[in-house]
């Protein structure tokens, strides 16, 4: 049973990395982990750079140091007091994005997998393609449309729109795990009565679990860190994300760099986060993403 | 059983009465309520505004149609405009020359980056994923950052190269022509980077240890192996990598208006950013629609070679 189900559905690529025994040579081994921290910081230089310059002092940032010997906390102050509503602006609409997305993306993802029904190929199909579509069409075509419908300048346009780049992706990443699911559970639950809403809320979706959390780690980057539909789709300062506030503060004549860098950092802060807690998510995606 | 492990319980149950048909008609509606509402996103947010566009790059559409609602066919006159707008053929060849030095930097550097951390050495896979931060940043952050790095009198990178002698007056990077398209291309090979280690890396992971044992005995090594056995195993990844880099680069939007703003002088201008100044600056809808078509037309030529090339990665994986 379960060999014959994973010979018929079982995905194509699962980039599998088989462990590589290497002869291990204990002194030169060492060797390679310096060269790497060196390439590594070498690539890390301007996220140091950021931070560094985010800790110089306000007005003085002409000549930034080497080193932050001297940490002055100023231009995070000058940051929070001109951007924390953006900041909370793109909190709100990343972490709406990033619901809305999966909320859409895992019965598809799941009916796509499962299913056997028509116009799956076709849409499957759009989807893929639609991961290839520049934004700038899309946002082209919505100001027209959001601008009689009053969602320019509003919360809920910027998460509708957000989403554009969310959803399809989590359709996909979840497709592909779901692929290779065992459906024999969702088969023995169905035998028993049990619908194919519940047995998808029940069972599906819990044991999707990682999936279903690479997704939306995605999708509220994705979100978090939109630039092109908040620059079409705002015009005012009301709701302005953070994307767009640091970009507008880069263009003032007199740029404090380290404003400009505090709010860089602050805007990195949920990339770094989420990396440090969910890393293997965050490597699954990026491979997920684009070798299906 | 085989079979329903495809098509579940439904089919089994066989024609039968009417209540069954009706039970088996509302299991099929059920089923395409799973795909409602990514269906009805797809065709609000991806079809319409695909739609929406090629009827708009026929007419006249400007910032007055808001008002007076008044939008007014008008053939072919807004491609003849784009296509006779010098403005046009220079973003073109900045799109391509964007397109291609991003490519082979990214490419270069990541599959040099790819092989050394094949390498198995303490803190290997630690360090290899620090390399992904610059990927997860905000494009419109490391826009910012680099502005900065690349400041003509106090930026990082000047006073480095001024520091070890390699030049006497600071370079204007991003302000002067002649070498604001190569920062600009600098910077977004950086940032392209992570995504082709991350592949490239997974790729030779999936290329047996024997092949490299069996090319030793043959006299295989260092580069030998590497053209012989590394780059022919890893083709498809290699064709995945190099195709989905075009199609993300040639939309790439936001680093350029961070970065120069499509200046000075167009000098960075590509047709994404073209696309955008012609609607949301000039307010001309109708041709930034024009343009936003053709670049679509690029980019989904590059999207179905790319869908073949996965394909066949996919039958030969």
């Amino acid at each position: 049973m379960s060999t014959a189900t994973t010979a018929t559905t079982g995905g194509p690529i699962a980039p599998a990395p088989a462990p590589t025994p290497r002869r291990p040579r204990p002194g030169r081994a060492w060797i390679h982990t310096v060269i790497g921290i060196v390439l590594v910081a070498i690539m890390l230089f301007p996220v140091y750079w950021m931070v560094n310059a985010s800790l110089a002092p306000a007005g003085n940032s002409l000549n930034t140091q080497w080193l932050p010997l001297n940490p002055d906390f100023s231009g995070y102050s000058r940051a929070i007091a001109d951007q924390g509503q953006n900041l909370i602006t793109s909190l709100i609409v990343a972490i709406g994005a990033c619901v809305l997305s999966v909320a859409i993306a895992a019965p598809c993802a799941y009916a796509l997998a499962q299913f056997r029904i028509r116009g799956t190929a076709v849409l499957l199909f759009v989807v893929l393609i639609s991961q290839m579509i520049p934004g700038i069409v899309i946002a082209n075509a919505l100001y027209t449309v959001y601008t009689p419908l009053g969602l320019i300048n509003s919360i809920p346009g910027l998460i509708l729109a957000d989403a554009s780049q969310g959803i399809p992706f989590a359709i996909l990443i979840m497709r592909a795990y779901l692929e290779t699911f065992e459906t024999s559970i969702v088969e023995a639950a169905r035998v028993d009565g049990c619908g194919h809403v519940r047995a998808f809320w029940s069972i599906v979706l819990p044991v999707s679990k990682n999936s279903l959390i690479t997704a939306g780690i995605f999708s509220f980057l994705f979100a978090w860190s939109d630039f092109l539909m908040a620059l079409t789709l705002t015009t005012g300062e009301t709701i302005r994300p953070v994307t767009l506030g640091l970009y507008t503060y880069i263009g003032t004549n007199d740029t404090d760099w380290s404003a400009v860098m505090s709010t860089a950092v602050l805007s990195s802060l949920p990339a770094v986060i989420l990396m440090i807690i969910a890393q293997k998510y965050v490597a699954a995606g990026a491979t997920g993403g684009a070798v299906k | 059983m085989t079979t329903t492990a495809t098509q579940p319980v439904a089919r089994a149950a066989g024609p039968g009465s009417a209540a069954r048909r009706r039970a088996r008609r509302g299991d099929l509606l059920v089923r395409y309520a799973f795909i409602a509402p990514a269906a009805l996103y797809m065709i609000a947010f991806f079809g319409y505004p695909i739609l929406k566009n090629v009827v708009m790059s026929f007419q006249d559409y400007d910032f007055a149609t808001f008002f007076n609602g008044k939008a007014p066919f008008v053939g072919l006159a807004n491609y003849t405009a784009t296509f006779s707008d010098p403005i046009f053929l220079r973003a073109l060849g900045n799109t391509g020359l964007f397109t291609i030095g991003s490519i082979i930097g990214q490419f270069v550097i990541g599959m040099a980056l790819a092989l050394y951390f094949r390498k198995k050495f303490p803190l290997s896979g630690f360090l290899r994923s620090l390399l992904l931060l610059p990927w997860l940043l905000p494009m419109i952050v490391s826009a910012a950052v680099w502005r900065w790095i690349l400041e003509q009198d106090n930026g990082a990178l000047n006073r480095f190269l001024e520091g070890v002698g390699l030049i006497s007056d600071p370079i204007p990077w991003l302000v002067s022509s002649s070498t604001a398209l190569v920062a600009v291309i600098i910077v977004n090979i950086w940032l392209g980077i992570p995504f082709n280690v991350v592949l490239l890396y997974s790729g030779l992971q999936s290329i047996p240890d024997e092949l490299y044992e069996a090319g030793q005995l043959d006299g295989a090594t260092g580069w030998k192996s590497f053209w012989h056995i590394t780059l022919p195993m890893l083709r498809p990844v290699v064709s995945v990598v190099l195709l989905l880099g075009v199609i993300y680069t040639i939309k790439v939007l936001d680093l350029i208006i961070g970065l120069t703003g499509g200046g000075p002088a167009n000098a960075t201008q590509t047709l994404a950013t073209r696309s955008y100044e012609m609607s949301f600056i000039e307010f001309d809808f109708g041709q930034g629609a024009a343009l936003s078509n053709i670049l679509i037309l690029i980019a989904l030529a590059f999207s179905l070679v790319y869908l073949r090339a996965n394909a066949r990665a996919a039958k030969n994986g």
